[in-house]
């Protein structure tokens, strides 16, 4: 075959395009998928974290989340006797690597896994001036990246610090409890990845699901419930010094 | 050290920077400056008549400036019609958009239209070639200049004035209320938000029109009207002793109920924020200025004494008005909204965010202005309009 060097300049960008896609793959379809069905959520059990920052690692690897930003990050929380109400916290590079031991001087030390609350009247979403962040039918608090003009206006509006601006895309950014991944019938990375299961992806609309009977039987708060954001991260013994 | 206490990991890094310092300074500055133009077109206070048109340009020059640092910041400047296309209801931030436009198209840029259309008239039949051209295009076609005509060029831009006093309002408190509405930031949240914010912009706008007349008066070398000065500069008084009466309302709100934010706030304000926010706006910023004019109210000074203070004071005025816009914007980033720690703003020079774009979008309205006072005239003697047998610019 013949090929003239005008139609090798035609083709040639063509067969580039051709193989972006082959490289890029098809997204997985998840047809059997009911968004109504479900209202996603997370259980954290902090007396069951350890610290070790798997969770960090994977969220960071399986979202491709830029070095110095977090969609998720460990707390280390120091509550001394004497001063309940100002604890002593640190998370370096956000618990990624684990944390390094520090001297016993009494009180108490727990870890403090943080994450997007995906609430359900998420300041973030209100604020948004184009509707770029929502909130998806099952529950999940999303961000249209195509749509996002990077305002900034939703990493002030969220009390938990959990948003951040994307250097490279320039549009907000934050967990997406691995939307990805739930849809279709996986845990997120840091559920999966958690070595004591002290993370748990929870279907509050699915009565199957053990999150009913724990929140019966355990004392479960969220964080800042004064804000009423409505986040539906829920903590197992959560500490009241905890921001 | 960047960084003391604890921060949540993504708050480190500023989220919004100078360039949203700005925004609200310019936007208070045409706000104050259109108010100040009201006094004499609604009130028929007729001593600050001299810098009337001189205010509404001032207004034009800032309002075409104010969008440009937000679109600077966006991540996705190319996207920002969105809000115009598809705005999200619930947010404060997409009415900006239509608020804005309302106030340039329907407010300043018609009552600046009608104000000027019999100069405009003139100016297209006495001007030649290109200029001739120009102001043939701004008449919009409509060259009846008769007494009747003009009586209701007045009537039309009084309503529109008196329409304006509250799209002003609205314009600047609005950018109150995109801080005040963050409940998730103890030191924006707040109601008087909107209310400090429009105070403190009508402050700043007058001393901005006060300090523009007296500068250009002196470089026409024309003589200072000190019956019109007088009264800006009394108005500024009065409107600022409203503006420190809140600011100080919120202060000892903030200390006497000293909520769960209170320490961590309060450290700020005597560390990071001492000299922005309590040597510069309020010492420098808003008591000098304050003692400076309390002082022309209370003695009899000298012209040239008053003349100066009034410099002194107007400048003091915006030094301290854009101190409170940053310690605003810029403060209520510097503490983690976990109450644990403190970081630290790093202003870059030449960034797409630094301090060079700044200046640069700070000085920007200025030259605008020198177009339009080229363009538009906008001095009480009529200078360079018309023959001196003409009535003043003004005559309505």
């Amino acid at each position: 075959m013949n090929i003239s060097r005008r139609q090798m300049l035609i083709l040639l960008p063509a067969a580039a395009v051709a193989w972006k896609a082959v490289l890029a793959g098809t997204p997985e379809a998840s047809p059997n998928y009911k968004m109504t069905e479900h209202w996603w959520s997370m259980l954290v059990d902090i007396d069951k974290c350890i610290g070790c920052g798997n969770c960090v690692r994977a969220c960071a690897t399986e979202n491709d989340v830029p070095e110095g930003y977090f969609r998720t990050w460990v707390e280390r929380y120091h509550v001394s006797d004497y001063d309940l109400a100002n604890p002593v916290v640190d998370s370096p590079d956000g618990g990624k690597h684990g944390f390094p031991p520090i001297p016993e001087t009494g009180g108490r030390d727990f870890f403090v896994p943080k994450i997007c609350n995906h609430c359900a009247d998420s300041p973030c979403t209100q604020v948004c001036p184009v509707g770029a962040t929502f909130m998806s039918p099952d529950g999940v608090v999303l961000i249209d990246k195509e749509y996002c003009i990077g305002c900034r206006y939703c990493i002030q509006a969220c009390p938990y610090g959990c948003r951040f601006l994307n250097p490279k895309t320039r549009t907000a950014e934050k967990c997406t409890l691995c939307y990805h991944r739930i849809t279709k019938g996986l845990t997120t990375a840091c559920c999966e990845a958690c070595p004591t299961g002290a993370r748990q992806l929870v279907d509050l609309k699915d009565p199957k699901d053990p999150i009913h009977e724990f929140l019966r039987t355990h004392h479960v708060q969220v964080l800042k419930p004064h804000l009423a954001t409505g986040a539906k991260v829920f903590y197992n013994d959560l500490d009241g010094s905890v921001r | 050290m960047p960084v003391q206490g604890y921060m949540y990991p993504n708050e480190i890094e500023l989220a919004w920077s100078i360039l949203i310092v700005l925004y609200p300074f310019i936007t208070g500055l045409v706000a104050g400056a259109f108010i100040l133009a009201s006094l004499e077109r609604v009130f028929h206070v007729d001593s600050v008549k001299p810098t009337y048109r001189l205010a509404l340009l001032t207004a034009l020059a800032f309002l075409l400036v104010a969008p440009l640092p937000l679109q600077m910041h966006l991540g996705h400047p190319e996207r920002s019609f969105e809000m115009y296309l598809t705005p999200h209801r619930t947010s404060a931030m997409a009415m900006f958009g239509f608020v804005y436009l309302w106030y340039l198209m329907a407010v300043l840029l018609l009552e600046i239209w009608l104000d000027y259309r019999r100069d405009i008239v003139l100016l297209s039949q006495s001007t030649k070639g290109f200029q001739r051209f120009f102001y043939r295009l701004l008449t919009l076609g409509s060259s009846n200049i008769s007494e009747g005509a003009l009586r209701i060029d007045e009537r039309v831009g009084y309503v529109i004035t008196v329409v304006g006093i509250p799209s002003a309002f609205m314009l600047h408190g609005y950018v109150g209320f995109i801080f005040g509405s963050v409940k998730a930031n103890p030191w924006w949240s707040s109601p008087m938000m909107p209310v400090v914010f429009l105070f403190s912009a009508m402050v700043s706008g007058i001393a901005a029109v006060l300090l523009l007349y007296m500068f250009s008066t002196w470089y026409r070398g024309k003589t200072i009207d000190m019956r019109c000065v007088d009264t800006v500069a009394r108005y500024m008084f009065y409107t600022f002793l409203i503006d420190f009466s809140l600011e100080m309302l919120d202060l000892v709100h903030r200390i006497y109920e000293a909520d769960e934010s209170f320490r961590s706030l309060d450290f700020m304000v005597h560390t990071r924020l001492y000299l922005s926010q309590v040597v510069i706006q309020i010492y420098i910023g808003t008591l000098v200025p304050i003692g400076l004019l309390a002082l022309t109210q209370l003695f009899r000074l000298g012209e040239r004494t008053r003349k100066r203070i009034y410099a002194v004071a107007g400048s003091l005025v915006l030094i301290g008005v854009f101190a409170m816009r940053w310690n605003v914007v810029i403060g209520g980033q510097l503490f983690s909204k976990s109450f644990l720690g403190y970081t630290t703003y790093k202003i870059g020079f030449v960034a797409r965010e630094g301090l060079l774009p700044a200046i640069a979008l700070t000085l920007l309205p200025f030259a605008i202005l020198w177009v339009l006072v080229k363009l538009l005239p906008p001095w009480p003697d009529g200078e360079s309009l018309r023959p001196a047998s003409d009535a003043p610019a003004h005559a309505d």
